[in-house]
């Protein structure tokens, strides 16, 4: 059975459809690419799962049950299933709490005694590898991708088995982002969590990703396995749009640019004056 | 929201000002205020105690002035002022408190409640702040007291509930903002329930505007508390109000001046701390955001010539050795030599950081106040610019050297439209006529490839996408004809889709103007894109500077080997990413030998003995390590 299944959700703001029919599953232990460009709709189907955008209509169903309306106390109970990494790591932390108590929060309704709750923000602290003494210390002491890991703790302290990464490694540093991809590769590995990961990186979606769902102007253009939708190869058939992405994306490759740059019918170049020195 | 629940509120207000009350005790004008307050406060609670009951007549001394006996002198009944002052601070201050506990109440619960909430409540509470801020309170103050005599209590209730429309509007505001952050989702998510997110996450980001409006209001609800008893409204005589004692003193007002000086003086002094209390209380809050203030000559960048070095022969951009400093001393940016060759596009990568930023910043000597660039040389066309003035850089910027940021839509003035900023920027940089320079600015549109451009030039920044917004920017950059285009991050901001579109446009640009690009970016896609040459920089300094094609195929220096491997585009799908120990080291906190020894696999111990120099191979390929990689990469 999927974890995580949509069917035909459509979110409408006041005077404009965000989402339209859009409809896809997370099966357990796997990785779903969500992407699109901005204004495609991405990031409110991930506050649609988290209940803080209303439904217009369609069907979410967590392991099976339908949790599209939920308020209130039943949708809390939710926390210890899904949970939520931002982009922004510095904007996800209130700035007068310390990481101790930010990490500890989703636990703030299990009833631990402060001696447990401290044990267990230590052993998170470890796995995402940050000191303990950061339990102590203010968000504003650390680092963008120290709090993006930080953050991660926080996630996975009720033990949710879906996370979802909405844009969660975009603002980091290459290196930064490289240590967070691999994070989130091992836990999944250990705890067989799944993640719906929002992106517009068509790069990281490839190397992490299992499923890739494209959104474009708010409905799901193509979808399937990464491989498929992601190929290098221009022959698998694929949603024109999709290519246009794939295309669009820059590759760290000069002579596969150029002929990316051909393709888009650039107009010819000469080529630049050489400096003597 | 519950009875119970406002009150946790109100006393988390207390919990969570505890680092505003640190910044108004590091100020001498909030002790002053706060210990002239609390003097008070507590000299009126134990009047009893101090001194003569305030109903004692001593005759024999009427109308006197400050005594040993009486301290601050007698009324017309030869009654101790001093202790009239003070019991008769007991009520005032006790009805005072009842105003402001009403106001803070009812103002940071509705605030609250509307500006977390939304949606239907938050229409009701407005209309009803709409109307409570419309009423005229005066009137309906004087209402009051003709159906309750002489009771200030149900007075300065009523004030309270008239007075907390206006902090009921400022709590929404704050919660209307702090409820779009996205600590607030994850405590939705992390399952906590609406009355714990607002006293832990909402409640402390709107303590200081509360702390510093409630002072303030204090502060009048003191004087309509003394008004009304001037006026025979409140307390009556025989017991003693701060307004009653004003009323006897203004009578006596010929006999004993001296009257009016303590008990028009307590009323007077009380009202001021109050009101310079909140004052402190706001510029502590406002702390992080705004310095010391600094002088115009601070403010000014200061320029080093160092001795000479040559500029590179026929190059646009030549800079050696610049080193830059902010106001604190702390080098950001450390030797770093670069040339730009005409229509050429160097790529100028790193982490966040490094300096690339700064780097660039230095050349067109714009960096944050009291920063200090420090080179050998910087010359552009010919000509050494560490020699001109800041009037002649004003010229070279714009004219010789365009600029454009990351963020477009932030760099267009919000207040006037496209084709307005693009005429005023040609005309400073060309003299035209006012005609004229509106026909450039619709070639300039035209000439970054968007559609309708008089259309365009009608538009304010607001109704710009992101891309158009960029190619706007690139227009006005283009305004005065520049020779080189500094790009910092111009993509970083956009869709891949209006990235390749922005890509191709500088490229094209370059093709037909023959303007020279220097690209400052972090993506080494857009690098392998547009750039001919690459300089990376690590911790301040240029670690490798190779041609594009080198760089990608064989890096020499182990960070640009790392950096390229930790790209998930070039690594197989599914693979260890591989990764680096540690993070850049901090300006100012570098170390003497390599700077990346410390995260470096290859490190052996002469990198970490002294600092390592550039050296440039026969290709002309110039990196600072003494392993280098080159080849090494499969």
């Amino acid at each position: 059975m999927n974890l995580l299944e949509i069917a035909g959700l459509g979110v409408r703001y006041r005077d404009h459809q965000a989402l339209t029919g859009v409809s896809l599953a997370v099966p357990p232990n796997t990785t779903v690419g969500l992407v699109g460009e901005s204004g495609s709709g991405k990031t409110t189907l991930g506050r649609a799962v988290l209940g803080l955008v209303p439904v217009a209509e369609g069907v979410i169903r967590l392991a099976g049950r339908d949790i599209t309306h939920l308020r209130g106390r039943a949708r809390r109970g939710l926390s210890g299933q899904v949970q939520v990494v931002f982009q922004n790591p510095y904007l996800s932390f209130n700035p007068s709490r310390t990481i101790g108590q930010a990490v500890a929060e989703p636990l703030t309704l299990a009833g631990l005694r402060p001696a447990q709750l401290r044990g267990r923000v230590d052993a998170m602290l470890d796995r995402v590898g940050l000191d303990r003494s950061a339990a102590d210390r203010y968000p504003s002491r650390f680092s963008g991708g120290q709090l993006q890991r930080i953050a991660i703790a926080r996630a996975l302290m009720p033990g949710p088995r879906l996370l979802i990464c909405d844009e969660a490694v975009s603002a980091l540093d290459l290196s930064v982002q490289a240590h967070v991809l691999n994070l989130l590769a091992d836990l999944q590995a250990e705890q067989g969590l799944s993640y719906l990961f929002i992106t517009h990186d068509l790069a990281v979606v490839r190397h992490i990703a299992d499923r890739v769902v494209v959104l474009r102007r708010g409905e799901v253009v193509e979808a399937g396995p990464v491989e498929q939708v992601c190929s290098t190869d221009p022959d698998v058939p694929r949603h024109p749009y999709t290519r246009a992405l794939l295309a669009a994306a820059p590759v760290p490759d000069p002579a596969e640019q150029a002929r990316r740059r051909a393709l888009r019918a650039a107009p010819a170049q000469e080529g630049p004056v050489p400096c003597e020195s | 929201m519950s009875a119970g629940s406002a009150v946790t509120g109100v006393g988390s207000t207390g919990r969570a000002g505890g680092g505003v009350v640190r910044a108004v005790a590091r100020r001498p004008l909030g002790v002053v205020c706060v210990a002239w307050l609390g003097l008070l406060v507590l000299a009126c609670l134990l009047a009893g105690w101090l001194g003569s009951s305030p109903q004692e007549q001593d005759l024999e001394a009427v109308y006197s002035g400050p005594s040993a006996a009486h301290w601050l002198g007698t009324d017309q009944l030869g009654r101790d002022l001093l202790s009239r002052v003070l019991h008769g601070g007991r009520v005032s201050l006790l009805v005072v408190g009842v105003a402001l506990a009403v106001h803070v109440v009812l103002g940071v619960v509705l605030g609250l409640v509307a500006g977390y909430r939304r949606g239907l409540v938050d229409r009701i509470v407005s209309r009803l702040a709409d109307l409570l801020l419309s009423a005229p309170a005066v009137v309906i103050l004087l209402v009051v007291l003709a159906v309750f005599p002489h009771n200030e209590a149900a007075a300065m209730t009523t004030l309270g509930v008239l007075s907390s429309a206006g902090l009921a509007r400022v709590v929404r505001a704050s919660a209307i903002r702090v409820r779009e952050e996205p600590y607030v989702a994850a405590a939705t998510v992390a399952g906590l329930g609406t009355v714990r997110i607002l006293v832990r996450h909402v409640l402390p980001a709107v303590a200081g505007p509360v702390i510093s409006l409630v002072s303030l209001v204090a502060g009048s609800a003191l004087l309509v508390e003394a008004s009304l008893g001037f006026l025979g409204l409140g307390t009556q005589p025989p017991e003693p109000s701060w307004g009653g004692l004003i009323a006897d003193a203004s009578q006596a007002i010929y006999r004993q001046p001296w009257m009016l000086v303590p008990t028009g003086g307590v009323v007077a002094v009380t009202a001021v701390a109050c009101a310079l209390l909140g004052d402190v209380v706001r510029d502590a809050t406002d702390d992080r955001a705004t310095g010391e203030p600094l002088s115009w000559r601070r403010m000014r960048t200061r320029v080093v010539a160092r001795e000479s070095r040559e500029p590179a022969a026929l190059c646009l951009l030549s800079v050696r050795d610049l080193t830059v400093r902010l106001a604190d001393g702390t080098p950001v940016v450390d030797g770093v030599d670069f040339d730009v060759a005409a229509g050429q596009a160097l790529g100028l990568v790193g982490e966040s950081g490094c300096g690339k930023t700064m780097a660039v910043s230095g050349v067109l000597r714009l960096l944050p106040p009291g920063a200090t660039v420090d080179a050998a040389t910087i010359t552009f066309d010919g000509r050494e610019t560490l020699g001109l003035t800041e009037r002649e850089m004003v010229g070279v910027r714009g004219r010789g050297i365009g600029y454009i940021g990351q963020d477009p839509v932030a760099s267009l003035d919000p207040l006037f439209t496209v084709g307005d900023q693009l005429v005023e920027a040609v005309r400073h940089h060309t003299g035209a006529t006012r005609r004229q320079a509106r026909a450039k600015a619709l070639e300039l549109l035209a000439a970054v490839r968007l559609p309708d451009p008089a259309a365009v030039a009608a538009r304010y920044p607001h109704e710009l996408s992101g891309g158009m917004a960029q190619r706007v920017s690139i227009a006005r950059a283009l305004a005065g004809e520049p020779r080189l285009l500094i790009a910092d991050e111009p993509t970083t901001a956009l869709d891949v889709t209006v990235q390749a579109e922005i890509l191709d446009l500088l490229r094209d640009l370059r093709s037909r103007t023959g303007m020279a690009l220097v690209l400052v970016t972090h993506d080494w896609g857009v690098v392998a894109d547009t750039c001919d040459t690459a300089v990376v920089m690590y911790a301040g300094q240029v670690v490798e500077n190779t041609g594009v094609a080198e760089v990608f195929a064989a890096p020499r220096h182990p960070y640009t080997e790392a950096l390229l491997a930790a790209n998930p585009a070039a690594a197989e799908p599914g693979s260890r990413l591989p990764v680096l120990p540690g993070a850049v080291p901090a300006p100012g906190h570098w170390p003497t030998g390599c700077r990346f020894a410390l995260r470096c696999p290859h490190v052996t111990t002469e990198c970490v003995a002294a600092p390592i120099q550039s050296t440039s191979d026969t290709a002309g390929a110039v990196s600072r390590c003494l392993h280098p990689r080159a080849g090494a990469r499969t």
